[in-house]
C-alpha cells in the first residue's frame, strides 16, 4: 500500500509545484489535468470510487477542455510577474496554519475518528433492509435519506450553468 | 485536428464505448458505485469529445442548443416531480395530508412483480438519479458550448482553435 501512496502524494505535490512555476499556459492545463487525475488515482486508494469518477471525469476531462477553450481566446504566455512578498507570508501562515490543524485530525482509519461514530453505524447496517434490497450506502444515503439534499444540489447545478450561459451568451445574440 | 484522421477514427470507435458507459453508471448505480453526477459528466464528454474533434457545428447538430437547454430544466422538474407524485400519490389513494411527505419513495410501492418494475425505494432513486443525470450531462454540454462558440477577445492572437476547425468542416 505505502508503495503506491507515496508517490501519488509525491507526484501531487510535484505537480502542484509545476503549475504554480510554469510560465507556458499550455503546459500548465495539462498539468492541473494530470493533477486532477492523480487525485482521482487517490480517491481511488481511499476507497471512494465515487469521488474517483466525478473527478476524473470533472477534474482531468471537463475542465481542461474548457481551460483550453479559455486558452484559445487569450494568451498561450503568462505575463512574468516579480515575486511579491507579503501574499507569499500571508500564502505561508495560512499554510502552516492548516498544517498545525491536521495534528488535531485522527489518524487514517482510526476507529475512534468521528466520521466511524457519527453518522450512526447503524445506517450502514440498516439500509439493505430500508432500501429493499439495494446493496449500495453512497446511493442510498444521497438519493433517498437525504433525498431532499440532492434535489438542492441538482438546483446549484441548474443555477450555476443558468448564469455561465447569461454572461457568456451576453455578446453573441443570435448566434445561439 | 480535422487533418488527423487517426484521431478521427479513434474517436468514433470509442464514443460508443463512452456513452455506453455512462447508461451504466447512471442506471446501475444504486448497486454499484456511480450514480447521476457521474454518469453526467461522462455522458457529456462523450459529446464533447465529439464537438472537439469533429468541430462545434457537428456536435450542435448530435445536441441542438435548444434541446439541450430544455433538458437543463428537465431533469430538475424530473426530481421536484417525483417529490410531489410521492406526495400525491397517498393522497389519491385517500389518505390523510399528514402522510404525504416530499419524495417519501415508500409511496411508490406497487403489487407488480419486482423484477421487472420496479417500485418503492428502488424506483424513486432511479427517477431522482435520472433527473440528476439529466440536468448535469445537459449543464456540462451547454457550459461548453458557450466556451467553445466564443470569438478571440485579442484581435492579436487570431482566431480560437476551435473556430478555425468548425469553419473548416
Amino acid at each position: 500500500m505505502i508503495f503506491i501512496v507515496i508517490p501519488i502524494l509525491a507526484l501531487l505535490a510535484l505537480t502542484a509545484v509545476a503549475v504554480a512555476r510554469i510560465r507556458d499556459l499550455w503546459a500548465a492545463v495539462m498539468f492541473t489535468g494530470i493533477y486532477s487525475f492523480l487525485g482521482a488515482s487517490w480517491m481511488l486508494i481511499l476507497d471512494a470510487p465515487d469521488v474517483a469518477f466525478t473527478e476524473a471525469a470533472v477534474g482531468a476531462g471537463i475542465s481542461t477542455v474548457l481551460m483550453l477553450a479559455t486558452l484559445a481566446l487569450t494568451g498561450k504566455k503568462e505575463k512574468p510577474s516579480k515575486v511579491k512578498v507579503m501574499p507569499l507570508i500571508v500564502v505561508g501562515i495560512t499554510g502552516a496554519a492548516l498544517i498545525y490543524g491536521t495534528f488535531d485530525m485522527p489518524a487514517y482509519g482510526s476507529a475512534e475518528a468521528p466520521i466511524q461514530q457519527y453518522p450512526n453505524p447503524s445506517f450502514v447496517e440498516k439500509s439493505k433492509e430500508d432500501m429493499h434490497g439495494l446493496p449500495n450506502v453512497v446511493t442510498a444515503v444521497l438519493a433517498s435519506y437525504r433525498g431532499y439534499d440532492t434535489l438542492g444540489e441538482t438546483a446549484v447545478i441548474f443555477t450555476a450553468g443558468i448564469a455561465v450561459l447569461l454572461i457568456l451568451r451576453k455578446d453573441q445574440e443570435g448566434d445561439a | 485536428m480535422i487533418s488527423f484522421p487517426i484521431i478521427r477514427v479513434i474517436t468514433k470507435i470509442i464514443i460508443p464505448y463512452i456513452l455506453l458507459f455512462a447508461l451504466y453508471v447512471q442506471f446501475h448505480g444504486d448497486f454499484g458505485p456511480g450514480g447521476g453526477f457521474q454518469a453526467g459528466v461522462i455522458f457529456a464528454s462523450a459529446i464533447i469529445l465529439y464537438g472537439l474533434v469533429y468541430g462545434l457545428p457537428a456536435a450542435k447538430r448530435v445536441a441542438p442548443v435548444k434541446v439541450v437547454e430544455k433538458l437543463i430544466a428537465l431533469g430538475l422538474v424530473v426530481y421536484a416531480g417525483t417529490g410531489f407524485l410521492t406526495m400525491l400519490l397517498p393522497l389519491s389513494k385517500g389518505g390523510e395530508a399528514a402522510q404525504a411527505n416530499f419524495l417519501n419513495y415508500e409511496t411508490l410501492n406497487h403489487s407488480l412483480n419486482h423484477e421487472w418494475v420496479p417500485g418503492g425505494q428502488h424506483l424513486g432513486i432511479f427517477l431522482v438519479e435520472l433527473g440528476v443525470g439529466i440536468t448535469v450531462t445537459s449543464v456540462m454540454i451547454m457550459i461548453f458550448y458557450a466556451f467553445a462558440g466564443r470569438e478571440p477577445v485579442d484581435a492579436k492572437s487570431g482566431k480560437s482553435k476551435i473556430r478555425r476547425e468548425s469553419a473548416k468542416s
